[in-house]
């Protein structure tokens, strides 16, 4: 049974996780570890949302992948805020709109993705550079500030457990089921393995594509939101870290790079273990410098003991 | 045993608890063409492997020229002259026909290389395949399946620093028309008799017979039967493997003339040309040298299915089993009932989720309809072989809700005993309904068909309803000239 | 020969990106269209041109180099520092970085990893590299480098020069040899270059040796024109590169790429990312939005042509 438990990918980022945290705990003798947890779970919560999303275009296949989220993430903080505009009463209709804002920006990859016909790198990659002018020009560098209910709901905890986090397990979990157990979720796996046969096997590739980048695109406009209740205002560089994280957490969590096998849990697992070496490097006081070299030294090292890319295609490996 | 190219003693090769190779005793001699069939896996492409050194044995002797081999490898094995031309085409699709020549030959390099091994790979294609187009600066991603096997069976046969001395081909025809086909059979006979051996592998027993000076059957593992060709027979060979009978003529009560038109197709709206016209309940086969047009329009159909296409009219579903089920049918990840059941999900639903209850249900319908060999249908579909495998497209077709089923060279390496299944399948699905167009490669197949066209250069040339049916016409339909 | 049509079709669509971008740059500014206008605009095509072609080795092996832009960013952090001051050291280290590169590319090859999560990990490595050898801009380009990048060659401006040198010793090298033959085949089929006998641990380690060796001359190129460093000056060479490969005609998966396509790429890239954009006039909030309303216009009209060839 032991056996069967290591084998599961998503189990050695819940490892190195807890590894880590123990590193820094023993540093500081012990105190301030309930803090630590907490601070934790409420940072993992905003890699986690983009996480998800970045996982499900992976899974879509080799070469898919959405490099906008840090623009996305940086626009939606504005346009929440703006239509927030301070007022508790108008909470709903903001996030509303950086849902929508960042749907517009995944629908609108897809787009480039299908009808030009350009790779999906690529496609991100110009499509945050427009979302990125889009967001100055439109936010003015200005830093709006988040209405009150909404900021102190972002840092709201429950005997030190926030509740983004618990509301976070929850859309995970919406999201795991959507992906075993939904017409549109096989057809997110069958894309990923083989999209050809998808198509063979009747399966509505292109719709499955639509959905699934601009589900990537909510995702990264809720975490805008969020990020700018959680840092009381919005940022155009507010995303600018997720970049390389929100596809550090896929893959070490245990996703196929290659498409067609995502993993949920290991999201978790593998923001939270980001989440706690950054705490962890903090603690230590080490400088800038030190603290890029030591990130990612120890994703090469994670990443090269967990070893194959399992790839059942060949692609993006 | 002495004067052997090649022997193998008491191989075995276990993979798990299977017993791919379970000692074998097999031997080539200098100057012949051995002949190896059996079931997908009946350890043909074990030993095969062994052969070539990409698959070290567990137990046994492998000996070359009378030395035996301690650290066989592919390198090994090209060295001594032994080489290989597997059924998963080995071209780089990327890179010349030139310089794929050039992968095999690492002596070929300094200035004036791509020179020569341009000269090198056409005389071999002139040699084998004469009256070929293929030129050496051709980029192999933009030639046909048929001239990239033609490739590489020539790129086997080339001669550099050690000449080749037997050469393995697994299924060297699967991909290759009859014209082909006949001279590289042509080439391997004149092969024997300059020398060279050849390991041929073959579902073909046509073929087998007709080329090989010895055969060699294999069951579970084992070596069953061995002899010279002229001893064995079809009726043998299949009984040797183990299959059912073929049956030489398949009764089958014909569709109407008047049941309703399911598919009417043009192959290219703008040539003339006849129409395919399919109606339900029968079985339409689409005949001819391989790759003019066939499967173009087979995918076009299908496609027409969801989205308007000029000359193409579809009034049911479809599904598509492929024949290159790696490409275009197997989701590598899932299990073999996610394979099966991925083609009706729509149907598999509760409220707004899967049910894993109806999926369950499904996978075991199909599991005894279609005779799937696995102790469990939720292993995952690597686990089967190739022709089981198949199997399980054709159940993904079939559960669907498709009432035309279109079938692209789907028995193409699939053994004999499955093909049967499949035939008598395809036979009580039509008797339901199902409308079936069937495009094969093999003409003894076109006897299930009620109705067959014939294809040469993208149209269709001829139109024979089955009691006109024959091989001949067929073949001479292929070559027709179209004005 | 249709086959031949298409094919040549395809090798030219690059030419075809730059021959749009030169004609919307000569209709805005004429005077642009000079010996001295090249020279200008193309200043820092020289170091575009090579990481390009760094990432193009990676590339034609199924693979993706996300951390060549700040590699770039420490090769010239090192350039400005310790090859001005101490040359024997400086060289050291740079022989040492194009041997660190090749190491990750027998780790790629041998652990089977994923290339676009290691790179990612190295891409956090050598930025923090460049800000502790680096901390704050400065330092000096060596003498020599920045006479080199500053010579003018009669005839043909230098950036021109340059860069067909390099695009012909990338095309040879990658084209033209019989082992260049093996790596671009390593892409297309590694399983049936490995059954030949080919190892793939060194044909990894070559192609990722050749990009670290680009990598630094494009560090050292890119110093020479600005004289002086900082910490993020070649970041973003990262995307500039796939950028640059892809509109060369290189594809990601496939071992399919073309030297001579990328480096006029690479050429294109070095156009649109600030010279087009200046004559352009737009306004700097702008400036990054119209680079991606650039690139995008361009693939989507090679994609077109593509398109067209291969029905034709």
């Amino acid at each position: 049974m032991s056996k069967a438990l290591l084998s599961k990918p998503w189990i050695w980022s819940f490892l190195g996780a807890a590894i880590v945290f123990i590193a820094a705990i023993s540093f500081t003798g012990g105190t301030g570890a309930g803090g630590m947890i907490t601070t934790a779970l409420a940072l993992a919560v905003f890699m986690v949302v983009v996480g998800l999303g970045q996982m499900a275009v992976i899974t879509l296949g080799p070469g898919n992948v959405d490099l906008s989220l840090p623009a996305n993430i940086g626009l939606a903080s504005a346009v929440s805020m703006t239509v927030m505009n301070g007022s508790d009463g108008l909470v709903v209709v903001g996030l509303t709109a950086a849902l929508a804002c960042g749907l517009a920006i995944g629908l609108a990859n897809y787009l480039m993705i299908r009808a030009l016909r350009i790779p999906p790198i690529v496609a991100t990659l110009s499509s945050s550079f427009v979302v990125q002018s889009i967001d100055i020009a439109y936010g003015r560098g200005l830093q709006i500030k988040p209405p009150p209910g909404f900021a102190a709901f972002t840092n709201l905890q429950l005997a030190g457990v926030p509740v983004c986090a618990l509301l976070t397990i929850l859309l995970s979990t919406a999201i795991a089921v959507l992906l075993r157990r939904t017409v549109y979720g096989c057809s997110v796996l069958a894309v990923g393995q083989n999209a050809r046969a998808a198509w063979f096997a009747g399966l509505a590739v292109e719709r499955t594509r639509a959905i699934t980048y601009g589900l990537c695109g909510m995702l990264g406009g809720l975490d805008g939101a969020l990020l700018a209740g959680y840092f009381q205002g919005a940022n155009v560089d507010l995303g600018n870290e997720y970049l390389l994280s929100s596809i550090a957490v896929v893959v070490i969590g245990g996703t196929s790079v290659a498409g067609g096998k995502p993993n949920v849990a290991g999201i978790w697992g593998a923001s939270l273990f980001l989440v706690l070496l950054l705490t962890m490097l903090n603690t230590f006081g080490v400088s800038a410098g030190v603290r890029l070299v030591a990130t990612g030294a120890v994703i090469v090292a994670v990443i090269a003991a967990a070893g194959s890319r399992g790839a059942a295609a060949p692609g993006l490996k | 045993m002495t004067g052997a190219l090649v022997s193998l003693g008491g191989v075995e090769k276990r993979f798990g608890a299977v017993r791919a190779l379970d000692g074998i005793d097999f031997e080539i001699a200098g100057g012949a063409c051995v002949g190896l069939i059996g079931h997908n896996g009946a350890g043909k492409s074990t030993l095969m492997h062994v052969l070539a050194g990409t698959l070290a044995p567990d137990s046994g002797q492998i000996l070359v020229d009378g030395t035996a081999q301690l650290h066989y490898s592919p390198g090994r094995a090209m060295a001594l002259g032994i080489r290989t031309v597997f059924q998963e085409l080995s071209l780089c699709p990327n890179l010349s026909v030139a310089e794929n020549a050039r992968v095999d030959h690492p002596a070929l390099r300094g200035p004036g290389w791509r020179r020569r091994a341009a000269e090198m790979i056409a005389a071999t294609l002139d040699g084998i395949f004469p009256g070929h187009d293929i030129a050496p600066s051709d980029l192999v991603q933009d030639l046909s399946i048929g001239r990239r096997q033609m490739v590489e069976v020539a790129r086997a046969f080339t001669v550099t620093a050690t000449p080749a001395r037997l050469i393995i081909l697994d299924e060297p025809t699967s991909s290759l028309d009859a014209h082909a086909s006949s001279q590289l059979l042509a080439h391997i006979r004149y092969a024997v008799s300059q020398g060279m051996s050849f390991v041929f592998i073959s579902h073909l027993l046509g073929e087998i017979l007709d080329c090989c000076d010895r055969i060699v059957v294999m069951r579970d593992g084992r070596i069953v039967a061995r002899g010279r060709a002229t001893e064995f027979d079809r009726d043998r060979l299949v009984t040797a493997m183990g299959g059912a009978r073929g049956e030489a003529q398949p009764t089958r009560v014909p569709a109407t003339a008047s049941a309703p038109v399911r598919v009417r197709a043009r192959p290219s709206a703008a040539q003339p040309g006849r129409e395919l016209v399919a109606r339900e309940g029968e079985v339409i086969g689409l005949a001819g040298l391989a790759g003019h047009g066939q499967s173009t329009l087979l995918r076009g159909i299908f496609a027409a299915a969801t989205r308007r296409r000029p000359g193409i009219e579809v009034h049911a579903a479809t599904a598509l089993v492929s024949g290159d089920r790696q490409a275009d049918g197997i989701f590598p990840l899932m299990s073999i009932a996610e394979n099966i059941s991925i083609g009706s999900l729509p149907r598999l639903r509760e409220g707004l989720l899967l049910s894993g209850r109806k999926q369950d249900a499904l996978a075991q319908f199909w599991h005894g309809r279609i005779a799937i060999r696995t102790p469990d249908m939720g292993n995952n579909i690597l686990s089967l072989s190739g022709g089981n495998q198949q199997k399980a497209l054709f159940a993904r077709a079939l559960a669907s809700d498709a009432r035309i089923i279109l079938l692209d060279d789907p028995t193409r390496g699939v053994d004999v005993a499955t093909r049967q299944e499949i035939y008598d399948l395809i036979r009580s699905e039509a008797q339901s309904g199902r409308t079936f167009l069937w495009y094969t490669t093999e003409a003894d197949e076109l006897a299930h068909c009620d109705h067959v066209y014939v294809f040469r250069n993208g149209s269709i040339v001829a139109d024979l309803a089955r009691d006109e049916l024959s091989e001949e016409k067929v073949i001479h339909s292929s070559f027709l000239e179209t004005d | 020969m249709p086959r031949l049509s298409a094919r040549l079709m395809r090798e030219l669509l690059p030419l075809l990106s730059l021959a749009l971008v030169l004609a919307a740059i000569a209709w805005l500014n004429p005077r642009a269209i000079s010996y001295l206008g090249f020279t200008l605009m193309l200043n820092l095509a020289v170091p575009i041109a090579l990481a390009t072609v760094a990432q193009m080795f990676v590339i034609a092996g199924n693979d993706l180099d996300l951390s060549i832009g700040p590699f770039v960013s420490f090769i010239a952090c090192i350039g400005a520092t310790w090859l001005a001051d101490q040359p024997v050291t400086g060289i050291l280290l740079l022989a040492a970085s194009v041997g660190i590169y090749a190491a990750l590319g027998l780790l790629i090859q041998w652990r089977n990893l994923p290339s676009i999560v290691v790179t990612l990990g190295m891409s956090f490595i050598w930025q923090g590299l460049a800000i502790l050898v680096l901390p704050k801009p400065g330092g000096a380009a060596p003498a020599w480098l920045q006479a080199l990048m500053n010579a003018q060659p009669p005839l043909l401006p230098f950036p021109i020069l340059a860069t067909a040198v390099i695009a012909l010793v990338a095309w040879f090298a990658l084209m033209r040899t019989s082992y260049g033959a093996i790596l671009r085949g390593s892409g297309g089929n590694k399983a049936s270059i490995t059954r030949a006998g080919w190892s793939s641990l060194q044909i990894k380690a070559v192609l990722f040796a050749g990009a670290g060796l680009f990598g630094v001359l494009s560090g050292l190129a890119l110093l020479g024109v600005t004289t002086s460093a900082d910490a993020n000056i070649g970041n973003g060479y990262t995307l500039l590169s796939i950028a640059g490969v892809i509109l060369g005609g290189g594809e990601f998966v496939g071992g399919v790429v073309s030297p001579v396509g990328a480096v006029v790429g690479a050429l294109t890239m070095a156009l649109v990312a600030s010279p087009l954009l200046t004559f352009l006039n737009i306004p700097p909030d702008w400036q990054v939005g119209a680079n991606g309303i650039i690139l995008i216009v361009v693939l989507a009209t090679r994609a077109q042509i593509g398109r067209k060839a291969k029905t034709a």
